[in-house]
């Protein structure tokens, strides 16, 4: 690649603030707006502008922009969250949802490295995460363990618990492979409802976070204004999605991704060519049971109770649902769809009761019309090629 | 000693169910290659529809076997035409798309159906008391107790299997089903109409289903929106590892699957609550020993 090729390739940057602008604002007025009638033309609006973009090259020149600079995306992304927190500074249940958003849309990116890169099932990932939050839970009981070594004590036991699956995960395949982690998701909810020691059915109650000496449930004050405490996990749970969405971009632009891919696409001819399909499939299992237990175990902090209920099997499938909605494998996409699938059936009271025949509705349509989710993923280009 | 018959009847009917399960799951794989998840759910719709229907004829003032009758085709019809409605809008369209997708479709078929159960059936969210149609009463051989409504529903039960079997290897529609299975391409060249036998496929594993969801409904005298899944969760199980498209090994799934948790039942009772914790390592255990299940299907990879 020379440089001549890649100032040759140089679009417009202003569409990339326009995008996290429109993001920003549109987040708040969603969590903001109580009114259901006002609700409703917000999200009219969110959809057409979208469509819009959508339509007439919007979406493909922020691609390209936010691709050729990546630094000012992170800055603006940064600038624009601090923006969103501070206007939603003291709307406590509005930042837990947000907090909760970024939980799920965490939990997802593991699973898209688990099945949108390695092509591996997993129809547990709430038991994963589950586990994170049992351990964070049984380790709070004990005491004397700081809560950061807690919280990655929760993702190490989900990754342990995982282990225990990886040898019929990897020996099974497409329907014989979903049926592992499905009886096991089913498992581990039968068997909490069971046990006294975890708590049985009316769970455990546990208390907030306390990282590096700073209380996660006190108001945060700064230059004479009053934050709400949940501002706390709001900043926690947005760096570690950060932190998680850098990775898994790295991990897809670099060889690894590659590996992921052929493994996926064809086993045959990634052995071929000498790689180790089990080290790589063991790897993505890794990595995403490790997130869904490290965020399981920061939900259960934030909420300071959990119970088999919130680990059930149909939650697994609803993080399913948000991979394939926001476009198997495409880690941009996940954030929207965990946006849809968490905050709307919150907002908008009148689905409340209706919650998961909406999102029942809701995946069937996008899978009978648009299969590859709401932001496909784009075919691989390697730069040279691409610039060519 | 006397609860040894007792267990045995229990996992038998228990067998018999996750049996007929398991093989409409294994009839939808044979012949389309997708897991219809919503399965189980269409059983409970099955039931409810059974449930309505002999409220109605107890209103219009039939007698008790009338009611049976009419509780039996209702819920039978009502999950053919659910069946082959699903196969025929959503299944067919997304015939080409992953497996992944399809899984998912099915899965959230069954939620929409059961979350429907919940909310718009009168006082959903409730158990619903399935009324007593069979004789009562029962005998007694040694030591155990057995129900006649329990021996009657087995062997109604096995029936049924051996009436689908016979269906599947010896009548028209069954040799038209299995040349689809077989091969598609060629089976429509032979002038079979592909655009038909598919929904009549799905009709008969569904059938099966609103079989199954009566005899639960029968033999528990209770039913919930939230049966299905559970059964479906077990019903797939057992398909899978009697190896998918195989219906003796559905039928060898889910006998074994109720063997694994009468025995747990029976061999520890404090351990009750963990029958399904048990049946489901095992079954793990046992897919990780043969991948492709018990009966596993023949057949070598194309590269």
């Amino acid at each position: 690649m020379t440089p001549s090729s890649r100032t040759l390739a140089r679009g417009p940057v202003w569409p990339l603030f326009v995008a996290v602008a429109f993001a920003a604002v549109a987040l708040t007025a969603l969590v903001l707006i109580e009114n259901q009638k006002l609700l409703g033309a917000a999200l009219a609006i969110t959809a057409a502008f979208c469509f819009c973009a959508a339509r007439f090259g919007g979406v493909a020149a922020t691609e390209v922009a936010a691709s050729e600079n990546p630094w000012l995306l992170r800055g603006l992304i940064t600038v624009a969250s601090l923006a969103v927190i501070f206007v939603l500074r003291d709307d406590n249940f509005g930042l837990l949802m947000l907090a909760t958003v970024l939980i799920y849309a965490t939990i997802c990116l593991g699973l898209t490295v688990q099945m949108g890169y390695a092509g591996l099932t997993n129809f547990a990932a709430a038991a994963f995460a589950g586990t994170g939050g049992y351990t964070a839970a049984m380790l709070g009981q004990q005491g004397g363990l700081p809560d950061a070594l807690v919280l990655v004590c929760g993702g190490l036991v989900a990754v342990f618990i995982g282990s225990l699956l990886i040898l019929p995960v990897l020996r099974t395949r497409g329907h014989y492979g979903a049926l592992t982690t499905m009886a096991f998701g089913v498992m581990f909810n039968v068997f909490l409802d069971a046990n006294d020691f975890f708590g049985g059915p009316q769970g455990l109650k546990l208390p907030g976070i306390n990282l590096f000496g700073w209380d996660f449930t006190n108001d945060i004050h700064i230059f004479g204004l009053v934050l709400s405490s949940y501002v706390n996990y709001v900043i926690l749970t947005g760096i570690l999605t950060a932190l998680a969405m850098i990775f898994v971009g790295l991990l897809d632009r670099s060889w690894v991704g590659v590996w992921f891919d052929v493994v996926r696409l064809d086993e045959t001819a990634a052995s071929v060519f000498g790689l180790k399909i089990a080290y790589w499939k063991v790897l993505a299992f890794t990595i995403g049971n490790f997130l869904a237990g490290l965020m399981g175990a920061v939900y259960a902090k934030m909420t300071g109770f959990i119970a088999p209920a919130n680990f059930t099997f149909g939650d697994s499938l609803v993080m399913v649902s948000i991979v394939i909605l926001g476009g198997i494998g495409n880690r941009w996409g996940v954030l929207p769809a965990a946006l849809i699938v968490v905050l709307l059936p919150e907002k908008l009271q009148f689905i409340q009761e209706y919650r998961l025949i909406f999102y029942a509705v809701l995946v069937i349509a996008i899978l009978t019309m648009r299969p590859d989710g709401l932001v496909a993923r784009r075919v691989r280009k390697l730069r040279a090629e691409a610039s060519a | 000693m006397g609860m040894i018959g007792q267990h045995l009847l229990n996992g038998l009917m228990q067998g018999t169910i996750y049996g007929l399960v398991a093989m409409g799951f294994t009839i939808f794989f044979g012949v389309m290659n997708v897991i219809k998840f919503s399965h189980g759910d269409v059983l409970t719709l099955g039931a409810f529809g059974g449930l309505v229907a002999v409220w109605a004829a107890n209103a219009l003032g039939l007698s008790v076997p009338l009611q049976f009758i009419v509780a039996l085709c209702v819920a039978m019809a009502l999950t053919a035409v659910v069946g082959a409605g699903i196969s025929h809008f959503l299944i067919m369209p997304l015939r080409n798309a992953p497996p992944l997708n399809m899984l998912l479709m099915t899965m959230m078929v069954g939620t929409a159906i059961r979350e429907a159960i919940r909310l718009f059936f009168p006082n959903g969210t409730n158990p619903q008391r399935f009324p007593e149609l069979l004789p009562a009463g029962g005998f007694n051989i040694g030591p155990s107790f057995f129900r006649t409504d329990a021996i009657i529903l087995i062997i109604a039960g096995a029936a049924s299997i051996g009436a689908v079997y016979w269906i599947i290897n010896h009548s028209k529609f069954g040799l038209a089903m299995r040349a689809v299975a077989e091969d598609t391409e060629t089976a429509r060249v032979m002038g079979i109409n592909f655009g038909r036998i598919i929904p009549l496929t799905f009709a008969l594993g569904s059938i099966t289903a609103g079989f199954a969801g009566m005899i639960y409904a029968l033999y528990y005298s209770e039913i919930n929106y939230s049966m299905g899944l559970l059964l479906a969760v077990i019903g797939f199980t057992a398909a899978i590892v009697g190896g998918l498209g195989n219906i003796w090994g559905a039928i060898i799934g889910g006998y074994l699957f109720a063997g694994l948790q009468t025995f747990v039942v029976a061999a520890m009772p404090s351990m009750s609550d963990y029958k399904n914790v048990f049946a489901f390592v095992l079954i793990i255990v046992l897919i990780t020993w043969r991948p492709t299940g018990l009966l596993a299907e023949r057949g070598s990879e194309r590269v």
